[in-house]
């Protein structure tokens, strides 16, 4: 009743969505001005955007199982293309990638080019293909294509694996922001975040997550661009900050030269005192590190990233919801045309505020001036007491220097508009951004999750006569489980221990990267191959992240393969396990050489029903 | 050869071309970032621009470009999808 009028409308209403949004901001300045405190705006910021996408939510309710798994397959490519985008972004990559470039310069810049590249794999070899396929989830095209329950079960652990890795990651970030925005505790606040998550994903299942991701987009896009443009613009650096920073990108080096790049021994920092988490500069901000190993790390990075996007599932499950083919392809180009619009804007903000820190003829410059100066700044004062920033005086003289400034990466993001003195109504607003990107992202991964259990083990493995209204019901109540674990873990504030996003790349590239390909483009491929590359895959790659992480064994790195590259030795060996073993094997019957013909045209009906 | 072999040969074409050029953009050129480092574009050094933003320009350019081929291949072959569209 309410849906053909619906997606004819979304310009419209998403337009006025936007217009209000930034109605909002307005009358939050305003507000700002007649006296309203920080604290309350905070509050109203992220309260504000919360209502409403829960709002959105339960608008978007359902109880039919393709409009729940698939969102009915009806989205438009644009729309499609926010909403994956917002999927995309995390918490992490909104508060954290521009820290990161702050202190990781150019090497670490080798995540953006590795979290934008993977999704021109993403369109060439997965997308229109597993769109044809007419699959609910990714481990249904593994059962499908392979056949059989062990296959099936197989892919759902590996998407487990990977998603839960990054989901608590996701849900922590969120009570970060409510408990910063909101005023209250921080194991409160994973679970403000937790409640505010399903909200927007338990009612409607893909299809309310995907209005209100293109909602969750809207606002931290806006969140993001805003106080780049403002900072770049009231500082003089120039009116459009990406194409106009080389100046300040050359005086970054000026200054790394001028102020020296010294690594601190770790046995200083811990005499000093410095907070866990908290780091100096020590790698310069555009300079190619020399040598071979230093271009192999760059690019053995790049390959785990991007392979890595290319199997994560709640990623590829985004464009099963295009109305076709076509529009899945489409859909992925516009996708990463949003992702680009904010991962190409992170260098601009490291630049600007790592140089509104560094350079001692602007008045913002702590380095090179006396301590005791630095120290009675508001801000610094607000951040060293909520140990986000330290300041350890190693050689004594009263100065402070580059490598006695400790400060936490998600703090570049969050206290740039503070520290370059725009109104605090921005940094409200930045809060309800980051907060937005941890939602969507959480959103996403919990109904890769639970979709898989629901879809996969639940239906098609345990109780294939199950009805409509108990498989949602299995859905619904699976998410809230999944959901649950992921708070009660980020809660317990272990998730130092659980290691680094990347991982769930390496996690999902190491089990379900070659099955999904060569399931398209191999014929020859079997069950027996892929079965035993998804186990081989997951098990070498995580026997080699205990083997090479710090904190399991600690063993040197082969070939410079970390802990964040282990993918590359799971990868691998799931290639050949799964190429030496098809071979091996019979080929799949005629059934199956068929049905990979007609996933090969665009043309023609799904091969899974539109209801299955 | 039958229609859809044909599709498919076409098909494998752009899909190989599309991965030449990403080769290109997120492999090739940061073999090469220390000495591409010393020639520089708008003002940055030339290597950071493109991991800042080149590389994600082209990759972007890319899709739409490999999308836009993939669809002209369809329809030549017959595999258009129609009445289906956004």
């Amino acid at each position: 009743m309410f849906k053909g009028k619906f997606i004819d409308n979304l310009p419209k209403i998403y337009g006025t969505y936007t217009g209000g949004f930034l109605v909002f901001i307005i009358l939050m300045a305003i507000a700002e001005q007649a006296g309203m405190t920080a604290k309350t705006i905070g509050i109203l910021f992220v309260a504000f955007t919360v209502c409403i996408y829960a709002f959105i939510g339960w608008m978007s309710r359902t109880v039919q199982v393709d409009a729940y798994y698939v969102a009915g397959r009806s989205v438009p490519t644009v729309f499609n293309g926010m909403a994956t985008a917002a999927d995309w972004m995390s918490g992490a990559s909104f508060v954290a990638m521009a820290g990161g470039i702050y202190f990781g310069g150019y090497t670490y810049m080798a995540f953006l080019i590795g979290w934008t590249g993977g999704y021109i794999l993403v369109s060439s070899l997965l997308a229109p293909y597993l769109r044809k396929f007419g699959c609910y989830t990714v481990p249904d095209f593994i059962g499908t294509r392979y056949g059989g329950n062990l296959a099936r079960f197989c892919a759902v652990v590996v998407l487990t694996l990977a998603s839960f890795t990054y989901v608590t990651a996701q849900i922590n970030a969120t009570g970060t922001i409510a408990a910063r925005a909101l005023s209250i505790p921080f194991e409160l606040g994973v679970w403000v975040g937790l409640v505010s998550i399903l909200l927007c994903s338990m009612l409607g299942g893909m299809r309310a997550v995907t209005w209100t991701q293109v909602a969750q987009y809207i606002v931290l896009i806006i969140a993001y661009l805003l106080p780049i443009f403002w900072i770049s613009n009231k500082g003089g650096y120039g009116f459009f900050p990406h194409l106009m920073l080389g100046e300040e990108v050359a005086r970054l080096g000026e200054l790394e030269a001028q102020f020296g790049l010294v690594k601190n021994a770790a046995a200083d920092i811990k005499a000093a005192g410095v907070p866990g988490g908290l780091k100096s500069i020590s790698l310069p901000h555009s300079e190619v590190p020399a040598g071979g190993m230093a271009a192999w790390k760059f690019i053995s990075l790049v390959i785990c990233m991007m392979v890595g996007t290319a199997s994560l599932p709640h990623i590829l499950m985004r464009y099963f919801t295009t109305p076709s083919v076509k529009a899945a392809r489409k859909s992925v180009a516009w996708s990463l045309f949003f992702i680009a619009l904010l991962y190409t804007s992170a260098p601009m903000l490291a630049t600007l505020s790592k140089l509104s820190l560094m350079d001692p003829n602007l008045a913002t410059g702590i380095i090179g001036k006396d301590i005791s100066a630095v120290m009675s700044i508001d801000w610094v004062q607000a951040w060293t007491a909520q140990k986000q920033a330290f300041i350890a005086d190693f050689n004594g003289d009263g100065i402070l220097q580059l490598n006695e400034w400790f400060m936490r990466g998600d703090v570049v993001v969050l206290s740039t508009p503070e520290v370059a003195g725009l109104p605090y109504v921005i940094s409200g607003l930045v809060a309800a951004g980051g907060m937005a990107a941890a939602m969507s992202t959480a959103d996403g991964l919990i109904l890769a999750i639970a979709n898989a259990l629901s879809h996969d083990v639940y239906y098609k493995i345990i109780d294939p006569k199950a009805d409509v209204r108990k498989r949602l019901l299995v859905a619904r109540g699976l998410l809230i489980v999944i959901g649950a674990a992921g708070a009660y873990i980020a809660s317990m504030r272990i998730t130092s221990i659980l290691g680094a996003v990347a991982w769930a790349f390496d996690f999902a590239m190491s089990g379900l990267f070659f099955p999904l390909v060569l399931g398209v483009w191999w014929k020859r491929a079997t069950r027996q191959g892929a079965i035993a590359g998804m186990i081989t895959g997951l098990a070498s790659g995580t026997a080699y992240l205990i083997y090479v992480y710090p904190k399991f064994m600690g063993n040197p790195a082969w070939l410079g393969i970390d802990h964040l590259r282990f993918g590359i030795i799971g990868a691998s060996v799931c290639l050949v396990v799964m190429v030496v073993v098809s071979l091996m094997t019979p080929a799949p019957d005629s059934s199956t050489q068929k049905m990979i013909d007609e996933v090969r045209i665009p043309t023609g009906k799904t091969i899974l029903g539109k209801q299955h | 050869m039958s229609n859809k072999e044909k599709h498919w040969e076409k098909t494998k074409g752009n899909m190989f071309l599309t991965l030449a050029l990403w080769f290109f953009f997120g492999y090739i050129i940061f073999m090469f970032g220390e000495s591409l480092n010393s020639a520089s574009f708008l003002g940055y050094p030339l290597a950071y621009y493109m991991c800042a933003q080149g590389s994600i320009v082209a990759f972007v350019i890319i899709l739409f470009w490999s999308a836009n081929r993939q669809e002209k291949i369809d329809e030549e072959c017959g595999f258009a999808e129609r009445g289906e569209d956004d």
